[in-house]
């Protein structure tokens, strides 16, 4: 689905994602255990999740409202009937010798997750995604010639979250993994808290001489951070297209990322892959889900990112890409409204979120944007606009007073405006509209740098801005640059 | 004792509950009987467990709520469970090494329901190893007296087998060693029991009774069912133990628990008894035909009338369920793996070494060939020809009844095709007992209610149990069928000689 895609060495690269996604429910998926990160091993297991002699699996409704929120947001077809299944294998930490998911017939079917990278639009398919258990931990580490067994995480509901290959970069897979984190949080089925696991992706790589049938693909699993996901997938890339260019055949194999080697490595290949023998669970009669059901949840969901985006385009005139990149959080979304409407100059707080505000939030570490909101709550964003709008001060000393609204909320004052003005006032920076003043700074800087003025009069433009310069240095930063285009090209032709 | 005629153990479930509410005995004295009845006749094999001062404990209590006014149902009615039930009060072993000595946090529903309706648990009872056999051959566990597995043997005949897997409740209520039990059915474990000891027994509409608790064999088709000496005994049983339990088993259905006492005296003129030709053929041995027949002819007498019928997939019911069954129970017994509970082999080299030594010296030979079976019909490239072709003819035997059923009430048949054969007698030809299932792997694999109802005796003097099958939670009707016949019949009665 993508329009472009950058070819590397004469290879096109082929990327699809596997997701999973644990879900933010009270309770596990098939028991009433609590689920709850970091508890002492074995504390948060019952006697469905060690799968005692006897005991039977019952669904938990709050993790099938969560898959019918995702396909809702992702505009998928939401099942009316789907299948658990068992996938048996042998494992320690997978108490029943099987774990509990959907094979044939997922839950939420179809869909897709679409995205700007740089300002190019992209659309990620999506087969499926569908309701599983997670299993228990195994510590290797901690036990001298033994392993430890933690049943904590076992039936821990998790979404598996699987995309066609659509993807034809590191750089495309890392932002469709970013959009759905971003959707993931936004709808509330995840905490998205990827170094506790809460959301791992596993990427399926492979590569091939553009229009040949998809190459043979190597699966990079449990990817939990995007930096990660981008090294892992860049050096899969580069080993993939060394391989064949060296004259080896890709062999489909699962891979680990070394995140302090930066390379990948095979844990096992397709000859090892066990039989699964899936089959339809006999202790779970098919997961139904009514029209009436879907309809509640959707209720109850609040608005989503692509339709507030759609809306703040028909609404505020923004262009799509101002829109999608504001409705990359709930918070950011919601001071953009904020801050259009205190100032009715939707663009302008577009901008100023996009351009000084990301880039103040860069600049300082592990800093959120909801913290960020306390300090410079959306109306104070919306006063320096209408003070720059109404010509009170230039574009470049609102910078200057957005600096310091980020130091303090300013609740003292009577209003924003107040704040704002105060903060104009004490730093000296109104604008200067005081025609008499500036002409005389301008015939000040015309003077001083004949070598300039001769240079403009010779044809050269550069001589022209040089001039502007001084001026708006002269000044302070207070003349209004328009201002000073306009006489000082008067007085130089005259 | 009382200062009545009949001992304790020769009286019924409800004339136990009426004598233990009108206190002409207490529930202790009751349970103490029993006890050393069971203690008496353990070379039959039937208990597996006894804990005396837990029974005595719940006897106390049952005396306590009786006194006060608050007896449930069948307060103080002693009863054993199948040690396929999970208890807290007894070990819970499904007859296999893999669960020796293993106990439960929890115990079952159906256990928990009956205790809560009165019910004094004397103990466990034998059965095959996870519920896989049809003539209890297959236990691993040592019956109380024994310090190794040894055969569970016909009261009617110790050198005969009770019948599975529900031999041990099936000998315990025949020698009355307890007036009532608890049994499952997946293909046929409570009715073929039943009929080869003498007694009646009910397998409801899968669905009825919660499976929680229950060691899982084949999850689509276990089910839970009381066996006692009558129809209305089984019927006070299954009234306290039906009712949903969506909290704990998602195939419990959604139906409230019934009085299935209610229908018990209903007249049964012109009732149509449907009569399927397929379980009339070659294979019915002429001694079982023969009290099958004559019970038929005791329901003419009685007003009902006999219609012929056809279930033509009966056949093929067989390898229906031998490839259901195992590959359910080779799935459901992975747990079994010697990490968290059960045997662990003591000596092996690494991971697949302990699995592959635990599961060998944990499981018998029986349930190996089934969890082959199992993993063979389930694996890659065989899933289709043989698990979901299964399927199909599943949902075409259903059909097949509910075809019959538009032209009769309930269907009769035999319960299997012979009476119980000698210990040791199908060796090591495990065929020769699937084979022996024909006639009740039908009901299950629809998941209809069937029961056994004691209607004479064959060769060697060994009971024959006549099988009626119903519609989807016609327990009632069935019950009342069997009643009828038992109020015009002595057979249920009949006890055998030497105990």
């Amino acid at each position: 689905m993508t329009t472009t895609s950058k070819l590397i060495h004469g290879y096109e690269v082929v990327i699809g994602f596997e997701t999973h996604a644990q879900l933010a429910t009270q309770s596990k998926i098939f028991s009433r255990a609590p689920i709850a990160f970091g508890a002492e091993p074995n504390t948060q297991a019952c006697a469905v999740d060690l799968a005692l002699p006897g005991t039977l699996p019952v669904m938990n409704r709050e993790a099938v409202a969560c898959a019918i929120r995702l396909g809702l947001a992702l505009g998928s077809h939401i099942a009316p009937v789907s299948i658990f299944a068992r996938k048996n294998y042998f494992y320690p930490d997978l108490p029943k010798g099987y774990q509990i998911s959907q094979f044939e017939i997922p839950v939420v079917q179809g869909g897709e997750v679409g995205f700007f990278l740089g300002d190019e639009k992209k659309t990620v398919r999506l087969v499926r995604a569908h309701l599983e258990e997670d299993a228990g931990k195994s510590l290797h580490e901690d036990f001298i010639g033994q392993s430890g067994i933690d049943l904590n995480r076992a039936g821990t509901p998790l979404l598996e979250i699987v995309t066609e290959p659509d993807m034809r970069s590191s750089a495309e897979a890392v932002a469709y993994a970013k959009e759905l984190h971003k959707i993931v949080t936004w709808i509330g089925i995840c905490d998205g808290n990827m170094q506790e696991g809460s959301f791992r992706c596993d990427a399926n790589v492979s590569v091939r001489k553009p229009g040949a049938p998809l190459g043979t693909r190597r699966e990079i699993k449990n990817l939990n951070s995007f930096k990660f996901m981008q090294q892992a997938i860049d050096y899969e890339i580069r080993w993939q297209i060394d391989q064949i260019e060296d004259g080896h055949a890709i062999q489909q194999a699962t891979v680990l990322f070394d995140p302090d080697t930066g390379e990948t490595r095979a844990m096992r290949t397709k000859e090892d892959a066990a039989d699964y023998r899936y089959f339809p669970d006999p202790d779970l009669p098919p997961l139904h889900i009514s029209e009436q059901w879907v309809q509640t949840e959707r209720a109850l969901m609040a608005e989503l990112p692509r339709s507030m985006a759609a809306r703040f385009v028909a609404d505020y005139g923004l262009p799509e890409y101002d829109a999608t990149t504001l409705t990359q959080s709930k918070a950011m979304a919601a001071y953009f409204e904020a801050a259009a409407k205190a100032c009715g100059q939707p663009k302008l707080a577009s901008n100023w979120i996009m351009g000084e505000v990301s880039k103040w939030l860069n600049a300082v570490e592990d800093y959120s944007f909801e913290k960020f909101t306390e300090f410079v709550p959306a109306k104070n964003l919306g006063a320096l606009i209408t003070r720059i709008v109404d010509k009170t001060i230039s574009n470049s000393a609102g910078k200057t007073v957005f600096v310091e609204l980020t130091h303090a909320p300013g609740t003292a004052f009577d209003s924003a405006l107040d704040y704002v003005d105060d903060i104009i006032e004490s730093k000296g920076l109104k604008q200067m509209n005081d025609t008499g003043a500036l002409e005389k700074i301008i015939d000040e800087v015309i003077a001083a740098n004949a070598d300039n003025v001769a240079q403009f009069r010779a044809g050269k433009d550069k001589a022209f801005n040089a001039l502007v310069g001084q001026i708006m240095k002269a000044s302070k930063g207070k003349a209004n640059p328009q201002q000073v285009n306009d006489l000082l090209r008067a007085k130089l032709a005259g | 004792m009382t200062n009545s005629t009949q001992a304790l153990h020769d009286l019924g479930v409800s004339e136990l509950a009426a004598g233990l509410r009108s206190k002409q005995f207490s529930a202790v004295e009751a349970a103490q009987h029993f006890l050393a009845r069971a203690q008496a006749h353990q070379n039959l094999g039937a208990y597996v467990a006894l804990n005396e001062d837990a029974t005595l404990a719940q006897a106390r209590a049952a005396d306590a709520r009786i006194a006060a006014g608050t007896a449930g149902a069948l307060e103080g009615v002693p009863i054993a469970h199948k040690d396929i039930f999970v208890t807290k009060a007894f070990p819970s072993t499904a007859g296999s090494r893999m669960l020796a000595g293993y106990q439960s946090p929890f115990d079952a529903t159906v256990v928990t329901k009956l205790a809560e309706a009165g019910a004094v648990t004397l103990g466990k009872l034998n059965c095959d190893e996870f519920a896989m056999g049809s003539a209890n051959e297959n236990s691993a566990v040592a019956p109380v007296g024994f310090d190794a597995p040894a055969p569970v043997r016909n009261p009617w005949a110790t050198d005969r087998i009770p019948g599975g897997s529900s031999g041990g409740s099936a000998v315990a209520v025949a020698a009355r060693l307890a007036p009532a039990v608890t049994g499952t059915d997946t293909g046929g474990s409570i009715r073929q029991p039943a009929s080869f000891c003498g007694i009646t027994g009910i397998k409801p509409t899968y669905g009825r009774a919660s499976r929680y608790g229950m060691i899982a064999f084949a999850s689509s088709l276990d089910q839970a069912g009381p066996m006692a000496r009558s129809a209305e005994d089984c019927a006070l049983l299954l009234s306290a133990m039906c009712g949903p339990d969506p909290d704990r088993d998602s195939t419990s259905l959604d139906v409230p628990a019934e009085d299935f006492s209610a229908q018990l005296n209903d007249s049964i003129d012109g009732l149509r008894i449907g009569i399927p030709a397929e379980f009339f053929g070659e294979g019915l041995a002429p001694d079982v035909r023969a009290a099958v027949d004559a019970a038929l002819k005791e329901y003419e007498k009685l007003g009902a009338k006999l219609v012929p019928i056809s279930l033509p997939r009966t056949e093929l019911s067989i390898p229906v369920y031998y490839i259901i069954a195992p590959a359910e129970a080779s799935s459901n017994l992975s747990r079994f793996d010697g990490v968290k509970f059960g045997h662990r082999a003591k000596h092996y080299t690494d991971l697949v070494d302990m699995y592959k030594k635990t599961r060998a010296e944990g499981f018998g030979d029986e349930v190996k060939r089934r969890i082959m079976i199992g993993a063979y019909v389930l694996s890659h490239g065989y899933y289709d020809a043989y698990y979901l072709q299964a399927q199909k003819i599943r949902r075409m035997i259903a059909d097949d009844f509910q075809n019959a059923f538009k032209s009769c009430d309930v269907i009769a048949g035999p319960v299997a095709p012979t009476v119980a054969w000698k210990l040791g007698e199908h060796g090591n030809d495990p065929l020769a007992d699937y084979l022996a299932d024909i006639f009740t792997l039908p009901a299950s694999l629809a998941g209809l209610p069937g029961m056994s109802v004691p209607a004479g005796f064959g060769e060697g003097g060994m009971p024959v149990g006549l099988q009626l099958i119903g519609n989807y939670f016609e327990e009632s009707r069935l019950l009342n069928t069997a009643h009828r016949l038992q109020q015009a019949t002595d057979f249920h009665l009949r006890q055998p000689g030497g105990l």
